[in-house]
């Protein structure tokens, strides 16, 4: 017994030493040099800047959009909301009150937007990280005829806007009908301003 | 359900299928100690760790210095860790400027890296600095993953080889799986994740102004290379507190399906690489097929309650699928599957937030980690568990026949049979005990975050969760608590090595007997009938124990749920 704990004790403190520098300072400097090679952008959380260089977000990250000329986008865990130093669920249970009574009170919001009909389960749950980038296309359209009233823009062109910015799942099976916000409010953004003659 | 998601499930499965072997071939190699086509280039860095360590590879251990040497480098990694969390402050790379972490938090965030489990008790981006997660962490990553896939070889190698007394060098065994299957892997992994948007730098944040003129702190990181590891070696500790849930360590639903394949890519692969050394490829491959049925049924269940959906939020004006901590990119399909898959295999990385499934829904990754993590299970921890169950198998058949009871070529006798049902008693008998402690102390109850049979859920999970080294959690329990944090310390460090320790018992007497010829009165254990017996036992021993609990907790919900009750 003896033995064979004096004769391990050198190994692993050695052992634990080169595992530390092959795996946490080799293994991961080089992805970071491939990184900074060949994915500079998606290295670095795939920034999107403005014209003038300021960055407004990332593609990959969802953030808060709440007024109403923009499309809203799905309740947040994280913080206050989109929080991105603080990615959350809300980790309420099926039976909780607490989460049947937030999800009524978006209802009421939304019917007094003019939502009527049944409501796309993503625009009133909450999802598992608070920064999802996406809505269902369906929890964007249902947002129409608010935005179009904001914005002044006709809901036809809505419709398409969010339509042309749809993405379907790859091969058919892999992933869901979704729309980025971010990217369809920048895009509204662009149509606003084009339609209302800035 | 749709047909969509049905359609992967299908692909997914014939994924598992399609890689078991390659992966299983790769273990065996290294497995043997052969040469493989990274030799020229890795091998020097391998004759370098033995020279420096003062080790001889060739010279192989009993099941007793293999366990004592297994277990010294594990501490060694354990107070490597415990230093780092506690003085980061004092460390380089830490951008954002954390405090050292409290000492139950430190405690509990050492053990649960060191036994493979990554229970997060932390919040990632806010009390982590990036030299704790690059050092004091991913080395776990690697460390617990190849101590699991050589604890794995030791057993093998106690079925396969005849009259000895050595089962191989645990120091040979994991650098050897460290150099050529996780680096390799991982690596190329990494790159793909990368490609796809997952961040690698020491930026550690960048402050966005978003469209309706707030102020975003995006939180950056090296996150690609640990996200490899993390999904390769089952560990399942993320950077982000969202896990794979947060857009950054699972961007899109095709590297969704990257990682949830990558979860079961070992664990599979030593199915067959068992095989392949007891001389039947068919040995493995029953084994495999009873992880696999006990898999589809489980998805089955959990796909088809979290697409039925919650009556009470049916009754709000939501129809549909309950999408609560989910993320659209991923969906009901794919966030059902990723849940089943990565309570199967001990990963506890998720994609959506297993609190907020509905009862049923909640109830199979739970059910999963329960039946002690065999279904692909953790890479090696998955394998010996699975071989456990199998030696009770094949002691209730030969009850059943009269004879005693063989399993490819050895006998199996009292004294294997009673480590057996000792690794695996400790299981339920640590679970049940520490769920009840919580459940009658204030600072057990303290912690919850949801009240009714959910609340009971809640704990329940946690002390599962971490006895079986998964990780996974119904998160909404406040565990960052010197009462929780200390006693899952100590859950976590009994489900390991309190399985272990056993194992390598049986590994060694097993070694040391001969192999006897396969006679007309053997059980074969190759074809449907073993397979059915075998899931037979697993559910019996291993679920039954849990039932009364399950009906406390997610059956009870499920009955309040379909009423509409509230808590």
């Amino acid at each position: 017994m003896g033995s064979n704990f004096i004769s391990g004790l050198r190994p692993a403190l050695v052992m634990t030493l080169l595992f530390g520098i092959l795996t946490c300072g080799a293994y991961p400097l080089a992805v970071m040099g491939i990184g900074k090679l060949a994915f500079a952008r998606q290295a670095e959380g795939s920034l999107i800047t403005d014209t003038k260089g300021v960055v407004i977000g990332s593609s990959l990250i969802g953030q808060s959009f709440t007024s109403d000329g923009y499309f809203n986008s799905r309740p947040s865990a994280a913080g206050k909301g989109y929080d991105g130093t603080a990615s959350s669920g809300s980790n309420l249970g099926p039976t909780s009150k607490a989460l049947a009574d937030r999800i009524a009170g978006d209802i009421k919001t939304r019917r007094a937007q003019g939502v009527t009909g049944p409501i796309p389960a993503d625009l009133v749950t909450a999802s598992g990280s608070g920064l999802d980038p996406d809505l269902s296309p369906a929890a964007a359209l249902v947002q129409v005829p608010r935005i179009a009233r904001a914005r002044h823009v006709p809901e036809d062109s809505l419709r398409t806007l969010v339509e042309q910015h749809s993405q379907h799942p790859l091969l058919g099976f892999i992933g869901e009908d979704r729309v980025n916000v971010l990217e369809l409010n920048r895009q509204l953004d662009i149509l606003a301003g084009t339609l209302n003659g800035h | 359900m749709t047909i969509q998601g049905w359609l992967l499930i299908a692909v997914f499965t014939g994924l598992v299928i399609a890689i078991t072997k390659p992966f299983g071939l790769g273990l065996y190699a290294v497995m043997e100690g052969r040469r493989t086509w990274l030799h020229p280039v890795l091998g020097p860095v391998e004759r370098a760790f033995y020279a420096l360590s003062g080790i001889d590879p060739d010279k192989e251990q009993s099941w007793i210095r293999f366990g004592i040497h297994m277990l010294l480098f594990n501490v060694a990694g354990l107070f490597l860790t415990y230093a780092i969390l506690r003085l980061q402050y004092y460390l380089p790379l830490n951008p954002l400027g954390f405090a050292g972490l409290a000492p139950h938090l430190a405690w509990n965030t050492a053990v649960s890296f060191t036994t493979n489990t990554n229970w997060q008790s932390y919040s990632g981006e806010s009390t982590m600095s990036q030299f704790s997660q690059m050092v004091g962490l991913t080395i776990h990553n690697f460390i617990s993953a190849a101590t699991g896939i050589a604890l794995a070889f030791a057993f093998i190698r106690g079925f396969a080889r005849r009259e000895t007394a050595v089962l191989g060098n645990f120091w040979a065994d994991v650098t050897r799986v460290t150099l050529y299957l996780l680096l390799p892997v991982c690596l190329v992994y990494a790159v793909i994740l990368l490609a796809a948007g997952v961040p690698q730098t020491f930026n550690g944040s960048v402050v966005a102004t978003t469209l309706e003129g707030a102020k975003q702190t995006l939180v950056l990181g090296p996150v690609a290379s640990q996200e490899a590891i993390k999904m390769v070696g089952t560990n399942g500790g993320g950077i982000y507190n969202g896990n794979s849930a947060h857009p950054y360590e699972n961007p899109s639903a095709l590297i969704n399906l990257l990682q949830m394949v990558s979860i079961f890519s070992f664990g599979a692969g030593l199915t067959w690489a068992f095989g392949k050394a007891v001389g039947n490829t068919k040995q493995g491959w029953a084994i495999f097929s009873a992880m696999l049925a006990l898999f589809l049924v489980g998805t089955a269940v959990a796909y088809s309650a979290e697409s039925a959906g919650n009556p009470i939020h049916h009754a709000l004006g939501v129809p549909g699928g309950n999408m609560e901590g989910k993320e659209v990119r991923f969906g009901i399909a794919a966030s059902s599957l990723f849940a089943v898959v990565t309570t199967d295999a001990s990963c506890g990385a998720v994609n959506a937030m297993h609190d907020s499934f509905t009862a049923i829904g909640g109830m199979i990754p739970l059910f999963n980690i329960q039946l002690g993590e065999i279904i692909f299970g953790g890479v090696g921890s998955g394998l010996y568990g699975m071989l456990l169950f199998v030696i009770l198998g094949v002691f209730v058949a030969g009850l059943m026949v009269g004879r005693t009871p063989e399993y490819v070529g050895k006998k199996i006798d009292g004294r294997e049979v009673k480590l057996a049902v000792l690794a695996i008693a400790v299981l339920p008998l640590i679970i049940l005990g520490f769920t009840g402690l919580a459940a009658i102390s204030k600072d057990g109850l303290a912690g919850l975050a949801n009240q009714g049979p959910h609340g009971f859920s809640e704990m329940l999970y946690a002390f599962t969760s971490a006895v079986g080294n998964n990780g996974s959690a119904f998160a909404g329990l406040t565990a960052s608590t010197p009462f929780y944090d200390g006693l899952l310390g100590v859950a976590m460090w009994l489900g390991r090595f309190f399985v272990i320790v056993p194992m390598l018992a049986i590994a060694g007497s097993l070694g040391a007997k001969r192999i006897v010829p396969e006679s007309a009165g053997s059980f074969p254990t190759t074809g449907p009938l073993w397979v059915a017996l075998l899931i037979g036992v697993i559910l019996i021993l291993g679920g039954l124990t849990f039932l009364p609990s399950l009906a406390l907790g997610p059956i009870a919900e499920h009955i309040a749920m379909i009423h509409g009750q509230q808590f």
